[in-house]
């Protein structure tokens, strides 16, 4: 048997990754696309709790289930506006998107 | 060293240098590409983990959907370009440290814990019957609110990208 240790390091290393990218990228695509490993750093999570947690039970599958329909509309919208943002300022540069800051 | 040691090793190590890959490449289509190989990757692992149903959606919604929505997105803006170098070093490095010591904090978390040692056998029963019981029985709420959110995410979608440029 695996420990559930492994699985919880797996998950805990693509978060990682995953913050760093959300933080440091300039790219917004790829800002999304970070944000999206970090939802799955915390499906790995829930998926080997239903599996070895300490009562484990089939909602972590189902909660994983809810946790990608979230994503997926997350992504969805955050396309959308990112698309609407490039008509009008040209750019997918987050740090060029300071429209409220000055 | 059984059989499902290998699959575990080989997929996290695949899991692990996709995402690895997607911080490191410069142009932005690689990226994508290697955050596949990263989403099919934890598929595996969630059928690994007994776990089919949650597996085969991950392919779908991720490796299907999310993929080629992020390159439609990428086809959509500008592509051309290399990403610039990243933020600004400094800003970089204490990132990378305060990252590094939620790592730490973290991993000792996990290492420290006692885990239970047994684990739950999910394979002589039918993973999407019992799901569907579960979701039909305990879950119908949020199931439901789930279906609300996706038609606002939907429409929401469409009126935020649908504006022409006549206002520019």
């Amino acid at each position: 048997m695996i420990p559930v240790s492994s699985y919880l390091l797996v998950g805990l290393i693509l978060f990682c990754v995953g913050l760093y990218g959300a933080l440091t990228k300039r790219h917004a695509i790829v800002v999304l696309l970070s944000i999206e490993l970090m939802f799955n750093a915390a499906n790995i999570n829930l998926v080997a709790f239903a599996k070895y947690g300490l009562f484990p039970n089939i909602s972590g599958q189902i909660f994983t289930l809810f946790t990608i329909t979230l994503a997926a509309a997350e992504a969805a919208v955050g396309l959308a506006i990112l698309i609407s943002l490039y008509r009008n300022r040209s750019t997918v540069n987050v740090d060029e998107m300071d429209l409220m800051k000055r | 060293m059984t059989g499902q040691y290998i699959a575990f090793f080989i997929l996290s190590l695949l899991t692990i240098s996709g995402a690895v890959f997607m911080i490191s490449f410069t142009r932005v289509i690689h990226m994508v590409v290697a955050l596949a190989f990263t989403f099919l990757s934890i598929a595996g692992l969630f059928i690994l983990l007994e776990a089919e149903f949650v597996g085969l959606t991950q392919v779908m919604v991720y490796s299907g959907g999310i993929s080629v929505l992020m390159l439609f997105g990428i086809m959509l803006t500008q592509h051309a370009k290399k990403e610039r170098s990243e933020q600004k070093t400094g800003f970089r490095i204490f990132t990378f440290a305060g990252i590094l010591v939620f790592f730490a904090a973290v991993f000792y978390g996990i290492q420290k814990t006692p885990w239970s040692q047994e684990a739950m056998n999910y394979s002589n029963e039918n993973n999407i019957k019992e799901i569907g019981l579960q979701i039909y029985n305990n879950y119908v709420i949020p199931f439901e609110l789930v279906s609300v959110l996706l038609l606002v995410a939907l429409i929401g979608g469409i009126i935020l990208a649908k504006k022409e440029a006549d206002d520019e």
